[in-house]
């Protein structure tokens, strides 16, 4: 009988409901009362691994049991948004062998292109191993570009107004204001070297850096929310061209100059140009914890009138110096107007110009100790200083050079000819003996010792014509762009890379020609102390005939390459159009190092404080507050709708306008325009805004939402009445 | 009848050393099986009762929704804002009460549990019944709700005339305009459960070691 309670967990269930009092075994009816509960489970066909598995869930997330909507939306899903799919062996069918041979013979397609086709194509939803900051030299933008696809995924607005972004069109105004001058408004830029920050010489994926060439100016990105979050004026001087570069540990974010003026807007002729002119490299203190450039805690060198160009920190064995480099040691002033040598001929007379050593921690010794001057306010370290202190030291480098680079392991420092056919390779390790021996071959007019180029040069490698830029991978080579041969090239590092690579050190090992004129160009974490090697960008200033000719003014051409094999080689993968600006430089980071905000961590966010702002009216709190001319509206806004959807003021109130977005759904993005007044937002989820202006023209102005947000987006509108004035 | 022999009447015979002589387990049974019932009851509080996932074409991670006995959590916010197009009340506004109670409501029930084990007569299985049917009560008082949500829709609402009142199934899968809801009954719901069968088992348990002390007790009294 009991046997026959135990064939199905219904008869055991059956056993204890019904019968249980006729069973004389004690412990088998023990057994059974336990067992109930499960019986009664698998009685009713309850999925127990289930409970099992919720359960689970369940514990992991009560402690949290936070209050209802605060959680980030990120952290409880299942799915990871951009995952790749379940691998699967991937294979292919005889039919699809035919179709791809088809579509080959259609398409012209040769198997090298099949094969850079699948190096590069990205399935929908899959997401890019890197991400590239590119400059948009006079667009005044970033570009934010997935690599190896080579998307253009944003850009961010930065010395330039952007609608898109509601970036100078009622917000963004005041971090714009921060870099104008007196007297001047400056709305561009000319964003050049992008600089991400970073932590003991690699990339932390926190913040971005640009400098403005044409106005000697720095921006700071926040990488939570990639927008623009200072820009500052450098006080002294009116160009810059070597901003910006970060220390290893981003302390100080340098600014070189580029061409000389008198500090501070002096007036002084070019007949004074020796004596009034300077040259410049600003230290800019980052402040990590506030996001922001501590103006109070920076200062610059005053250098001589070389036209400073580029500059790159030493890390590792050369952590603590700062090299530049220099194209008119010649002093040329210039007058093609007065028959005198052009520029281009003026500053290319000399065989040599100057390498210059920067040692950071004495000039922050000098600065902290206050040895400087005040420019325009701003602590500026005297020449004299610079030599006394043994801040600054020069090495002949051939002459009207580019790009100077520090490999990984900060060993040695190559500066690319230009003019020139070689690159020449310095040790970093024999520039610190000489300046310790004082191997000086000479001075200069200024008084800086200049170090003798035998003692600290390592190696001279013969590339090609117009070597500019250079940079690095994980295997022992460098790259080196050559813009008059219009090819990448790649070659051997000696020391301690010999072993890494298989070819004899210091040596070209292959070109690549690119189209067309490269200038920078862009390794995987190329410039860190721990480059990934894999991907190339060639950066063209040409395109010629790569693209469909858009009228007169043409794309640039951003070049993919592939540096994942050694050796020869290294095929061109993919060509991207960068129709929206004139990059010169990118920075390529692998995408696991970014942690973007999907939506800001508050309703009433503040991007520009990144904090809550206090004023910005959550749901229920809005209203329309007049006091005299001066009226104070406070809106919402959600799909799909503003509150309030009618404000009227006077003709000449002085308005000021707090809205904030409710939404906490990932890419709910609300515009904001009224038509007629200049302004247009972009309200980001939880973003708070506040614009103010004058309401000085009478009529009945539509607002509405410009970014498509909802079935019945063009339903959000409102009105906004301006009254006369009584005549 | 005196009120002593009325409260004796409801909380019935006590055990006598002579009756625990041998046959302990007999009489704690009944005691063990409701403190694992009380047991389950208290855990499922911590964990969540009932859980629907929405999926819509635009939300490839899909919306969640878990409640609790006192809380609702998962994306409540942006449900309420999508039911706003089709004049749904808020989520919130639905079992408030029972919400407000629902911590109290079990630890009474934890209370009358206890309280059970002390009586030794039928009065106990009154003591014990709002635990044994609690389950059944959370999922009736669910489906009420969203009937009530899916049937008073704001007439006014922007959608309004192209949604017809509906019921959202309180288990499994059901199809509202883009979305299609999953919902299930979770880990607090399947303790609740337990907790109520640890209870029915307790029942049987207690009738059958107090039954025979109770009858002895009437033909004593009776013989009295």
């Amino acid at each position: 009988m009991a046997d026959k309670f135990l064939d199905t967990p219904r008869g055991a269930l059956n056993a204890l409901i019904y019968r249980g009092n006729t069973m004389k075994n004690r412990q088998l009816k023990f057994a059974l009362a336990l067992a109930s509960p499960l019986a009664f489970l698998f009685a009713v066909g309850a999925p127990i691994p289930v409970i099992g598995f919720s359960l689970a869930r369940s514990v992991i997330a009560a402690p949290l049991q936070a209050p209802v909507e605060q959680a980030p939306p990120e952290s409880k899903k299942k799915k990871k948004i951009g995952a790749a799919k379940e691998e699967k062996a991937v294979e292919f069918t005889p039919a699809n062998f035919a179709e791809i041979q088809k579509l080959a013979n259609d398409r012209k397609l040769t198997p090298d292109d099949l094969l850079a086709a699948a190096k590069t194509y990205q399935p929908s939803g899959r997401h890019d191993e890197y991400i590239m900051f590119a400059s948009g030299g006079h667009s005044g933008q970033m570009f934010v570009i997935g690599v190896p696809s080579m998307r253009l995924l944003r850009s961010i607005a930065v010395f330039t107004p952007e609608p898109w972004q509601g970036y100078g069109y009622g917000v963004g105004e005041d971090v714009l204001k921060e870099g104008d001058i007196p007297g001047q408004e400056l709305r561009w830029g000319d964003t050049h070297h992008p600089a991400l920050s970073e932590t003991k010489g690699d990339y932390d994926g926190e913040f971005l850096f640009i400098g403005d060439k044409a106005n000697a100016r720095l921006a700071v990105i926040d990488l939570r929310d990639f927008e623009t979050k200072q820009i500052v004026k450098n006080p002294i001087t009116m160009s810059d061209h070597g901003a910006a570069f970060v220390t290893p540990n981003t302390d100080y974010v340098i600014e070189g100059g580029q061409y000389a003026v008198p500090f501070g807007n002096a007036y002084a002729t070019a007949e004074e140009y020796q004596k009034a002119y300077r040259g410049m490299v600003t230290f800019w203190k980052f402040d990590r914890a506030k996001g922001r450039i501590d103006i109070s805690q920076s200062f610059a060198l005053e250098l001589p009138p070389y036209w400073q160009d580029l500059f790159d920190a030493g890390k590792l064995a050369s952590d603590g110096l700062i090299f530049g480099n220099c194209f008119n040691s010649e002093l040329a002033t210039g007058g093609i107007e007065l028959n005198k040598p052009p520029f281009e001929a003026g500053t290319t007379q000399r065989d040599m110009d100057y390498l210059h050593i920067i040692d950071t921690k004495k000039a922050e010794a000098a600065f902290k100790a206050g040895k400087f001057e005040k420019v325009n306010g701003f602590p500026v370290i005297k020449i004299e200083t610079l030599i006394a202190d043994q801040i600054l030291f020069f090495a002949p480098e051939p002459k009207s050079p580019h790009g100077v680079d520090v490999t990984p392991n900060g060993q040695y420092v190559v500066v690319a000819g230009k003019l020139d056919p070689h690159v020449t390779v310095y040790s970093t390790s024999k520039i610190k003996a000489a300046i310790a021996d004082k191997k000086f071959s000479s001075k200069d007019s200024y008084g800086i010792p200049i170090l003798d180029f035998d003692a600290v040069m390592e190696a001279q490698v013969e590339l090609g014509l117009g070597p500019l830029h250079t940079q690095f991978d994980d295997k022992g080579y460098a790259y080196t762009s050559l813009f008059l041969d219009s090819a990448v090239a790649r070659w051997t590092l000696g020391g301690e890379y010999s072993s890494l690579h298989p070819e004899p050190p210091w040596k070209l090992v292959t070109k690549t020609p690119v189209q067309y004129n490269i200038g920078h160009l862009c390794a995987a974490e190329g410039d860190t102390v721990s480059p990934d090697g894999k991907y190339l960008i060639a950066m063209n200033k040409w395109a010629i005939d790569r693209f469909f000719p858009t009228g007169p003014l043409l794309a640039q051409n951003f070049q993919l390459l592939d540096i994942m094999q050694g050796g020869a080689a290294m095929p061109v993968l993919y060509d991207s159009p960068i129709g929206v600006g004139e990059p010169h430089y990118c920075q390529m980071i692998k995408a696991d190092k970014l942690h973007p905000w999907t939506i800001y961590p508050e309703i009433g966010w503040d991007p520009q404080k990144q904090a809550i702002d206090p004023l910005a009216p959550k749901a229920g709190q809005e209203k329309v507050v007049r006091n005299g001319k001066e009226v104070e509206v406070f809106m919402t806004a959600v799909r799909s709708h503003y509150f309030p959807e009618n404000v009227e003021v006077n003709e000449g109130d002085n308005v000021t306008w707090h809205i904030t977005s409710l939404e906490r759904t990932m890419d709910a993005t609300h515009g904001f325009c009224i038509g007629g007044y200049n302004i247009n937002l972009s309200l980001e989820p939880g973003e708070a805004a506040t614009f103010r202006f004058v309401a000085n023209k009478a009529g009945v102005y539509p607002y509405y939402c410009t970014e498509f947000c909802s079935a019945l987006h063009l339903e959000m509108a409102g009105y906004f009445r301006v009254k006369p004035a009584a005549k | 009848m005196t009120s002593v022999s009325f409260i004796s009447n409801i909380l019935g015979p006590r055990v006598s050393s002579n009756d625990l002589l041998g046959r302990r387990m007999h009489f704690v049974i009944p005691t063990i099986m409701l403190s694992l019932a009380r047991l389950a009851l208290i855990i499922s509080v911590f964990l969540p009762y009932w859980h629907m996932t929405l999926e819509a074409p635009q939300y490839p991670n899909g919306l969640e929704l878990t409640a609790y006995v006192n809380h609702l959590e998962g994306d409540v916010r942006e449900i309420d804002g999508l039911n706003h197009y089709i004049g749904m009340r808020k989520l919130n506004d639905a079992a408030s009460l029972e919400r407000a109670l629902g911590v109290w409501m079990v630890i009474a029930m934890v209370v009358l549990i206890e309280m059970a084990g002390l009586v030794h007569t039928k009065w106990a299985l009154l003591l014990v019944i709002p635990a044994l049917l609690f389950p059944v009560g959370f999922l009736v008082d669910l489906q009420f709700w969203l009937y009530s949500h899916g049937h008073n829709l704001d007439p006014a609402a922007p959608l309004s005339s192209s949604v017809k009142p509906f019921v959202p199934p309180a288990l499994g899968v059901g199809t509202i305009g883009q979305f299609r809801t999953i919902a299930s009954a979770e880990a607090g719901w399947y303790f609740a459960c337990v907790s109520s069968l640890f209870v029915a088992a307790a029942l049987f348990f207690h009738r059958r070691a107090f039954k025979p002390l109770f009858d002895k007790m009437q033909i004593a009294k009776a013989g009295g």
